[in-house]
């Protein structure tokens, strides 16, 4: 880190735009690294003057004043005044303020400018604003303020250069004679409603369009049968539109496994790299555009502004269980991971919602899950559609897996609220933002971030424990001669079946207990695991190699033990990092050790249950 | 017409006129402000989140909507305009 290139912190109201205007100052040119002992991330990307010269820009967390209510808005307090440790105290400060907001967001902007820092406030998102028929005076809120005001447009890039001009101006010039720091709000109410009166120029009634949005998204039976239409397409496309590209990948991974077969002598090294780098990782790594697909849906609903709505309708039903709509977004984002599920409750101001929430976001079906229902799914439940119509039998049984997981973190969190986190209900107050068209280059970042972050991990964490596997899979060799299998004699073959002893009455076989030990690394290498221990035992035969897991595994397990299997993961404890994120989370090691006790409890019973009730049923 | 926000019916503009600090946080209370609720404030109550329950509330103040939880809403004292 250099000195000599100042830094420069984007501070604002939630709902401001400024994520948007920091991409757009910075490009793909971002960092993104957590503040030191608190787990708040630190967004980071450099910018240059219209000379060359270089800045640094750190995006703050959104937050409406510098009093705290969360851990996210402490961070931005702290490094606004200069506090945040390993962090040094901002040059000057650019203030984003929703144009179509003026006598909100002005508030903070006023408190931010009694700091003594220079600042140039960037008047965004001024095309919304004047669609919506307001007219504003940029000169004049800056002749008021006594700081440079600067028109933006950040998702069009519009008035970038401008407002990097000022800023540059600003950093000369030190910080302006400020008016006294008040955090009186009702004394910054008062002023903000002034200077917004006097800045804007004509003003046509509020938000038409947004209200009509709302008039039906919002709506107790229109809305809810909107946002349940909205989830069951996310879980149909998820499987519809993947398919091509999975199989593309498949059929890639196997020509690759093919060449590798035919350049090398077989041996430890080809055996290592078809079975288990390929075989392992490769059947991890097919899942990508499932995961890209789930994390486009989520990010759109984001970008767009329903995000907050579906909170809102979710809010009197998660009453009732004792969490509140805050906890919504961060149980939605679950289901793409819950280790950014449960970083997000930081902005949820109670402490005991904020926990239990935490206690049930690995409920969610994370993407990691999905994987494993996909294998299983396709491999045991029939392609069909259900009665004629055009929903995918698949497509509705993996609904019916995410819903099963919502029902069990609403009975937990009931169960939960009335016991270890008892407390006051919770309350919530939130800005429902405009509705605005996500842009491109915003999602397609994210969704590269994300990408980016799964290939990691399927590179490094997922590699060593399916190569450390396919180790323990394939030593001791089998003597020759022998009819015992090669998976049966190996040393995770004997774990496995001192394991299966506790987990047959479920139904789950020696495949399944030889899976569920390296699923606690990262539930998705399960599937991995599968899919080793398939290629180990069918050694060099090439056809029985070929043969799609799901193929071999339709041939040898039952349909109960397929749903019991399913049923497992449901709840199944979730994988290391999550504990660990727990542990950082709660401060301790007694919530992470409670939420895996009952998380195990209750995948060995939902398994149990729904084993014993196909057996019942004839499905055995 | 002088009721607590949490009845006021959905369309209906109304001020504020009084907000019953002690049954809020001091957390809860100082949110409030942020938000903009205040004594004068003007605003109108627009949607509610189910059917069967009266939580939450979404109101318009100014160019903002907020969503509030009921029980805070009944703090708060408005008049009908």
């Amino acid at each position: 880190m250099t000195t000599a290139s100042p830094l420069v912190a984007l501070v604002g109201n939630p709902n401001a735009g400024k994520s948007s205007l920091f991409n757009a100052l910075t490009g793909a040119r971002q960092k993104i690294a957590n503040y030191p002992g608190v787990t708040v991330e630190r967004h980071s990307g450099r910018a240059s003057f219209a000379d060359g010269r270089p800045l640094e820009l750190i995006d703050l967390p959104g937050s409406y004043s510098l009093t705290p209510a969360s851990l996210d808005e402490a961070v931005t307090r702290d490094v606004v005044l200069g506090r945040q440790a390993g962090e040094r105290r901002p040059d000057a400060l650019i203030v984003v303020v929703d144009a179509g907001n003026l006598d909100q967001h002005l508030c903070f902007a006023l408190e931010l400018i009694g700091q003594g820092l220079p600042v140039v406030i960037a008047l965004n998102m001024v095309d919304m604003a004047a669609r919506d028929g307001l007219e504003l005076d940029a000169a004049a809120l800056a002749a008021r303020l006594g700081v440079p005001v600067v028109p933006t447009v950040a998702v069009r890039k519009r008035g970038l250069d401008a407002l990097l001009d000022a800023l540059d101006g600003a950093l000369k010039q030190g910080a302006s004679a400020a008016p006294a720091a008040n955090d009186d709000q009702r004394a910054l109410h008062h002023q903000a409603r002034a200077l917004a009166r006097a800045a804007i120029v004509r003003e046509a009634p509020a938000r038409r369009w947004t209200h009509a949005i709302d008039r039906v998204l919002l709506h107790p039976v229109a809305g809810f049968a909107v946002l349940l239409a909205l989830l069951f397409i996310m879980f149909q496309a998820v499987f519809a539109w993947a398919t091509p590209f999975a199989d593309a990948l498949e059929g890639g991974i196997g020509a690759l496994q093919g060449l590798v077969i035919a350049a090398m002598p077989d041996g430890f090294l080809r055996g290592l790299i078809v079975e288990g780098l390929l075989g392992g990782v490769g059947s991890v790594v097919v899942f990508l555009p499932q995961i890209l697909i789930l994390f486009l849906f989520i990010l759109l609903l984001e970008a767009s502004g329903y995000m907050t709505r579906a909170a809102f309708l979710m809010d009197g039903l998660m009453a009732k269980v004792g969490l509140s709509g805050r906890g919504f977004i961060p149980l939605l984002s679950s289901f793409a991971c819950a280790i950014p599920g449960i970083m997000a409750t930081r902005a949820m101001p109670d402490a005991q919602d904020r926990l239990t929430t935490i206690l049930v976001a690995p409920l969610m079906t994370c993407s990691a899950r999905l994987p494993v229902y996909a294998v299983i799914i396709a491999a045991f439940i029939p392609a069909t559609s259900v009665g004629g119509s055009p929903v995918g039998l698949q497509g509705l049984v993996l609904f019916g897996l995410y819903l099963f997981g919502i029902i069990g973190a609403l009975l937990v969190a009931l169960v939960l609220r009335r016991t270890v986190t008892k407390g006051n209900t919770a309350g919530m107050m939130m800005e429902l933002p405009r509705y605005q068209m996500p842009r491109a280059g915003d999602v397609l970042l994210g969704l590269w971030q994300r990408a980016w972050a799964f290939l990691r991990r399927a590179g490094t964490i997922i590699l060593a424990t399916t190569v450390i596997l396919w180790l323990l899979l394939t030593y001791p060799k089998v003597p020759e001669g022998s009819n015992i299998s090669q998976v049966d004699y190996s040393v995770a073959g004997r774990i496995a079946s001192g394991l299966e002893v506790v987990v047959k009455p479920i139904g789950f076989n020696h495949d399944i207990a030889l899976a569920l030990i390296p699923a606690m690394a990262a539930r998705e290498v399960a599937v991995a695991a599968l899919a080793t221990a398939n290629a180990v035992d069918a050694g060099d035969d090439e056809d029985a190699m070929a043969a799609a897991l799901g193929d071999t595994l339709a041939g040898k397990w039952s349909l109960a033990t397929a749903l019991a299997f399913l049923a497992w993961f449901v709840f199944a404890p979730q994988c290391i990092s999550t504990i660990a994120v727990t542990r950082r989370e709660t401060g301790g090691w007694k919530w992470p050790l409670f939420m895996v006790g009952y998380l195990f409890v209750l995948a060995y019973v939902a398994a149990g249950i729904t084993y014993w009730t196909a057996v019942a049923l004839g499905l055995g | 017409m002088e009721t607590t926000l949490d009845r006021l019916p959905l369309g209906q503009t109304a001020r504020i006129i009084a907000i019953d600090w002690d049954a809020l946080d001091v957390a809860e209370g100082r949110r409030l402000r942020e938000l903009g609720l205040l004594d004068g404030t003007e605003l109108t109550a627009l949607h509610r989140g189910g059917l069967f329950w009266r939580d939450p509330l979404a109101v318009a103040i100014g160019r903002m909507r907020i969503a509030i939880r009921a029980r805070h809403a009944a703090a708060i004292r408005v008049e009908a305009l």
